[in-house]
């Protein structure tokens, strides 16, 4: 299925969870947050949320630098 | 009040702008601005301040200037190295802009009376290098109602926003809601870091400020502006105040917020 990650278009797996898109996208999971169309998810919420086709995901890095 | 000819000359080409201008200059040298963090974001904030006229630039640093940071804290020169950050700091603005008064906080931010000190400056400027400062900061400034721009970098990549507690508008929480597992991501990462990414960062929050400060333009809340260095792109990604946030209630209210807020400054 066809999902918009970051602004560009990308073809994934059929209804991944989170957890299993990134691991898709070879993403460590601990070390961002997941917005799905406007909404935030963090880690503990990767296993129960399951993505759907023309979904917009916005992938954010924390970072801590300065 | 007028402003005297000294004054005019150096601020000409930015009297010039009609957003600025006499009035803006007067109304600049009159706020304050707090610094949190005087490293690779903190460096440009402090000097474009400075050079733009703001009347009190406070600085909160505990470190010292060592040899590593020199490849992009510019505020701080090689003669510095071992002197306190906001020592080095303060001895730059004073020769950029002798006008411009500045508090040093040399402690480290997490002893310092955080809400308390965010009540005394008309902006802040997140310019820390860890998680943990940066929830601080967020939630000290939610709570005493003091906006703020947030910037955090890694290698070629940062990201910035400016909470406002006037407007219905997203904080550090809403976009980040936890900390990351410290085995995973240390608080205070020290990886690589290219130079000019935390100085166009720093330069912008800068920009943030002064807008914010004069009210012109159009501030960049609940949007996040990620930068890459790399490949040379700024996107923008559109956030808002979280229904999880333990600060919601702080999200959005309006009666009178800014102008109790204000009152309490000097």
């Amino acid at each position: 299925m066809q999902v918009t990650i970051n602004g560009e278009k990308k073809e994934i797996p059929d209804r991944p969870t989170v957890r299993e898109l990134l691991a898709f996208l070879e993403i460590e999971p601990e070390t961002v947050v997941v917005e799905r169309n406007r909404e935030i998810f963090s880690t503990a919420d990767f296993e129960a949320v399951r993505l759907q086709a023309d979904d917009v995901i916005e992938i954010l890095k924390f970072m801590g630098g300065g | 009040m007028p402003l005297g000819p000294e004054v005019k000359e150096r601020y000409q080409r930015q009297l010039l702008l009609p957003e600025i201008g006499e009035t803006g200059q007067s109304i600049l040298s009159q706020k304050s601005v707090l610094i949190i963090g005087i490293g690779g974001l903190g460096s440009p904030a402090a000097l474009y301040l400075a050079a733009a006229g703001i009347g009190c630039l406070g600085l909160v640093d505990g470190d010292r200037v060592e040899l590593s940071n020199l490849h992009r804290q510019i505020i701080h020169f090689t003669p510095d190295v071992g002197k306190k950050k906001v020592l080095s700091a303060k001895e730059k603005i004073n020769q950029l802009n002798p006008a411009v008064q500045v508090k040093v906080h040399p402690v480290d931010m997490q002893a310092a009376r955080l809400t308390e000190l965010t009540r005394e400056y008309h902006f802040i400027i997140d310019a820390t290098d860890s998680f943990s400062a940066k929830y601080m900061i967020s939630d000290a400034c939610v709570r005493s109602r003091t906006p703020f721009c947030h910037a955090g970098i890694t290698g070629f990549s940062g990201q910035m926003f400016t909470y406002l507690p006037d407007r219905a508008c997203g904080c550090f929480r809403c976009l980040f809601p936890q900390p990351p597992a410290a085995h995973i991501l240390p608080d205070r990462v020290a990886g690589g870091v290219f130079g000019s990414v935390p100085g166009t960062l720093g330069t912008l929050q800068a920009a943030e400020a002064i807008k914010y400060l004069l009210s012109f333009g159009e501030l960049l809340f609940n949007r996040l502006l990620v930068y890459d260095a790399k490949r040379m792109s700024f996107r923008f990604v559109v956030f808002g105040p979280s229904r999880r946030c333990p600060w919601r209630v702080f999200h959005g209210q309006t009666e009178g917020g800014r102008q109790a807020a204000d009152d309490e400054r000097h």
